[in-house]
């Protein structure tokens, strides 16, 4: 039985305009908290893993510990609600690429060090092991620092657990290779990739479960005054794109990587 | 900064939270989760579907088929049922199950369709079911579960008939039951015999709830009765309709000639004197489940003309890109089309057009949540009290009386009024029933007929704003799909004349009348508060329209013809049409001004809030305005339209006098009031239109072309 304790954040609907801007608190997006949002693709893909785990083993437990606007949580709450069962620790405060990682690492190793009947020997910390936000790839692991925990794994793509309770863990490495690991038991931070699962189909009836618990959550959320910590921004920008977009309905994979490659070689 | 850099404007697309707190439901999370169970399944599958060009067959594809076991997870299926029966929303669902319907509209209405005739089909056993039938066929018709191997129950619902009887005339029927054998002490069996047209979910319904007539002398008047698959006889599901709208749903003309228990008739039956007597008739049970069915009907039209603005936007100002001439950073390539003010103008007509009907749509969706228990209430008191027929009749009257009396009540100064007698009124639940009732009457017809007729006529508007692209299958959105889909909605359950004529009764009945007088004084106390909504248009136009009304009813034409009555639907007709614009106009405003209110104590929609309330009411104004026009136009072809033009004191024919009668001098002086409370509506449409220009939209539409 496990304790499955996974991090996550908001970010932007992807199909919005991302534009960055300066406002009164720093950098921030234009008409950032009016967009649509959506939990981090990364820390999704540790929920459905963690769910997935819980659902092996019996009396396992997920909560998600998520920092964000109070608002935008309970929007996205509204859809992630209906994946799978957790409970939710909300934490009010700012989200996006701008705020310090280390800052943030502290809020939720605090709110996590608070969760009641917390065994630090049953506690598999899962997160993702960047952000689509802006990627500082470091939460997760300062994180486990704080909470003492020094097993730690990024871009995990397979965490399987053996009779004896011993982790085997694949992560990622160069050249589309994994390395792979073997953690006597819990606890351990596993910062995932994409694993091997996929999303969920929404469940309504697993959303209203959930929902009566993520509500008071909500309710009784607690501010973490977490900022850009020391950090300056003297500059921010989107990466250069260049977009050549064709739409072509009906065109074979085959087709399409051979575009993609002729594209390559050519550009 | 400028001067107009401060005025808010519409800053993004309007967001989910605001439309919850918009549209009442904010404080309603099972809703809001529903919306976001149903998205994905309508922007997903569904929009791959249309996409791949799945709608240009009429037969029920394993491609269709395969959307079914998707509703099923997603839980568009359960949506109607009770918690205890496999759903998973407690209470009445109506406003749950029309923003199901908005939501898989938004992308593709057949599919809505498909989705909501299997609530159609069971309705008449939730709404009018004996507790065995209700406690037998609720839960098998919820989904199975995962990993429940039981083949899923799906239901349609056979009223219409081929040719004489096809659609609009409901009061006959040619499907015909008769007494195959009736031994003593045991269940009579009935024969079925029934012919339907145009049945929806036929090609996979394994019940079938029917409308029939008797044909019998032991059998009573009509009723609807249960039909399974797997009753002896003859269950053909028919040919595919060879209709070119909705194709996400399967429509079929099916045979039926089965013969199944007299406990298959919904609602019971008694027996008097050797005879079956139904407890219901077949019209009293289209009655209660019509009524309700009715009101997603017209939202689906609503989410079409909103699902239509940011595919609009998108083509306008990308329209020139890529052209030789404008660079970026050019106005041409920058706003495109948006340069030229017309086709921001009839954008603005477009998406006023959805708000005013998705307001109308959504109260009448969330008055049904309010009238459902009240007409629980209401059935079992009159049950206990044996109140049938006439005796039933004549107990309504006295409840509208008191409610009558209760309006009259709240609408005194609180501080003369009896306030004992008011607070028993109010909470008589027979008197509550008695106001919403009334209510309901006419506000589904108005909703099914303006949302769907007027809608169906903008809706060209959109695909018109295309250009060529709006005629094609690859035009974004599906607008053309969309625009010919409205026309469908417009017919069915119940055309356009079957509205206007239901309206044209409801909307004189005295207790209507005194509730909409109420809506005049309310509108003007709007209009004090906020002036730029068009309250005080609509509350003057809706005066001049009761006034019309009244004329009508106590007039005659130069010949000497009463007006106003029941087969000069000249005169009805279109005052049904003038009081659909109103209404919708009045809950535009009405539901803007609630978003003011609740929006300001709303931080998640504090930034959002200032721009798009300002764009939402100069949409109001705008909407106003056409109202009021509407409604001056045919109440002055009504008042004079029936009267000869009077000779002319100069002797000429060239122009007609102004009329003698203190009536008509008194009609002209209101219409002239109306023409004035105009100003400033084309400042609010120009306003507007510019917000539209700057508005951010998504990169991409979240659903593919």
């Amino acid at each position: 039985m496990y304790q499955i304790i996974v991090c996550g954040s908001l970010v932007p609907d992807p199909l919005q305009t991302l534009e960055p801007i300066t406002g009164p608190a720093g950098p921030a997006l234009r008409n950032e908290m009016m967009l649509p949002a959506s939990l981090d693709p990364w820390a999704r893909h540790a929920l459905y893993e963690a769910a997935n785990l819980a659902t092996i083993h019996p009396g396992s437990k997920v909560w998600l510990v998520s920092l964000g606007p109070k608002a935008k949580l309970q929007q996205v709450m509204m859809t992630i609600a209906q994946k799978v069962p957790f409970e939710l620790i909300a934490l009010d405060g700012p989200t996006g690429g701008f705020t310090d990682a280390a800052e943030t690492a502290a809020a939720l190793a605090d709110a996590i060090s608070a969760i009641p009947g917390l065994d630090l020997s049953k506690v598999l910390l899962f997160g993702g092991w960047e952000s689509a936000s802006r990627g500082a790839g470091a939460t997760m692991q300062i994180v486990g620092e704080r909470l003492s925990i020094t097993e730690q794994f990024q871009g995990v793509d397979s965490l399987t657990i053996g009779d004896d309770g011993s982790l085997r863990i694949m992560e990622r490495v160069e050249g589309g290779q994994h390395q792979v690991s073997v953690c006597n038991a819990p606890p351990a931070v596993i910062g995932w990739a994409t694993g091997n699962l996929p999303e969920p189909s929404n469940n309504p009836r697993v959303g209203m479960s959930n929902m009566r618990g993520i509500m008071a959550a909500l309710q009784t959320i607690k501010p973490a005054p977490v900022g850009t910590g020391d950090i300056t921004f003297t500059s921010v920008a989107l990466p250069t794109q260049t977009r050549t977009t064709r739409i072509i309905k009906d065109i074979p994979p085959a087709q399409i990587a051979a575009d993609i490659v002729a594209w390559i070689k050519g550009g | 900064m400028s001067a107009t850099d401060s005025v808010p404007t519409l800053q993004t697309l309007p967001s989910d939270q605001l439309r919850a707190l918009q549209w009442r439901y904010a404080d309603r999370y099972d809703l809001t989760m529903i919306i976001q169970s149903v998205r994905p399944v309508a922007r997903g599958p569904i929009a791959r579907l249309v996409a791949q060009g799945g709608r240009n067959t009429h037969e029920w594809t394993a491609e269709k088929n395969a959307l079914l076991a998707i509703y099923d997870e997603s839980g568009i299926t359960a949506a109607f049922l009770n918690p205890e029966h496999g759903g998973f929303i407690e209470g009445p669902k109506n406003l749950a199950l029309a923003l199901v319907a908005f939501e898989l509209s938004w992308v593709d209405a057949g599919a809505a369709t498909c989705s909501l005739a299997s609530n159609l089909g069971v309705a008449p056993i939730h709404e009018r079911g004996t507790p065995e039938q209700f406690a037998h066929y609720m839960p098998l018709v919820s989904p199975p579960a995962p990993g429940d191997a039981r083949v899923p129950t799906r239901v349609a619902f056979a009223l219409t008939e081929p040719i004489p009887f096809v659609g609009v005339e409901t009061g006959m029927l040619s499907g015909k039951m008769r007494v195959v054998s009736w031994e003593t002490g045991q269940e009579p069996i009935l024969n079925i015999d029934k012919r339907g047209r145009f049945i929806t979910n036929m090609d996979f319904a394994n019940i079938v709830t029917a409308a029939v007539d008797s044909a019998d002398p032991r059998i009573k008047g009509s009723c609807m009765v249960i039909l399974e698959k797997s009753d002896p006889g003859i269950w053909d599901a028919g040919v595919p309709t060879r209709k070119m709208v909705h194709q996400l749903s399967s429509t079929c003309d099916p045979v039926f000639n089965l013969n199944v228990p007299a406990s298959r008739i919904i609602g019971g039956y008694s027996v008097k004197n050797g005879v079956i007597i139904p407890n219901f008739s077949h019209s009293e049970i289209i009655e209660a489940v019509f009524r309700r069915t009715r009101v997603t009907v017209g939202l689906m039209t609503s989410a079409k003309l909103l699902s239509a603005i940011e595919p609009i936007i998108r083509y306008q100002r990308s329209r020139f890109r890529g052209g030789e001439t404008g660079n970026p950073g050019s106005p041409r390539y920058d706003l495109g089309l948006q340069t030229k003010q017309d086709v921001l103008h009839r954008l603005v007509d477009i998406w006023a057009t959805g708000e005013a009907g998705a307001a109308l749509g959504f109260e009448t969706a969330r008055l049904y949540d309010r009238l459902d228990p009240l007409d629980r209430v209401k059935e079992r008191m009159f049950a206990e009290q044996g109140l049938t027929g006439r005796s039933a009749m004549k107990a309504l009257a006295q409840i509208q009386q008191d409610a009558m009396e209760c309006i009259a009540l709240q609408r005194q100064p609180a501080a003369t009024r009896d306030q004992t007698r008011l607070a028993s009124l109010e909470a008589d639940l027979l008197v509550q029933y008695a106001i919403f009732d009334v209510q309901a009457n006419v506000l589904c017809p108005a909703c099914k007929l303006w949302n769907t007729g007027y809608g169906a006529t903008i809706m060209r508007e959109a695909v018109s704003l295309m250009g060529g692209y709006g005629i094609t299958e690859d035009c974004p959105g599906f607008l053309p799909q969309k625009w010919m889909d409205a026309q469908l909605e417009a017919t069915y359950e119940g055309p356009e004349a079957v509205q206007r004529r239901q309206l044209s009764v409801t909307m004189t009945h005295h207790l209507f009348i005194v509730q909409f007088e109420g809506w005049i004084q309310d509108l003007r106390a709007i209009a004090t508060e906020h002036p730029g909504t068009g309250a005080r248009a609509i509350a003057a136009a809706m005066e001049f329209w009761l006034w019309t009304l009244r004329y009508m009813q106590n007039t005659s034409d130069a010949n000497g013809t009463k007006l106003y009555q029941s087969n000069r639907q000249g005169v009805t007709f279109p005052l049904t049409d003038a009081l659909c614009w109103l209404l919708a106009s009045r809950q535009q405003i009405l539901d803007v001004v609630e978003l003011g209110k609740s929006g300001a104590e709303d931080p998640s929609v504090t930034e959002e809030l200032p721009g798009t309330l300002a764009f939402l009411i100069d949409l109001c104004h705008v909407q106003a305005a056409r109202a009021v026009g509407e409604t001056s136009r045919i109440c002055s072809e009504l008042v004079f339209g029936y009267q000869p033009q009077p000779a002319c004191s100069c002797g000429c024919s060239d122009h007609a006098p102004a009329p003698e009668s203190t009536h008509l001098q008194s009609f002209i002086s209101m219409r002239s009031q109306l023409d004035v409370s105009l100003y400033g509506f084309r400042l609010a449409k120009d306003r507007a239109a510019n917000a539209l220009t700057t508005v951010m939209i998504p990169e991409a539409l979240d659903y593919p072309v």
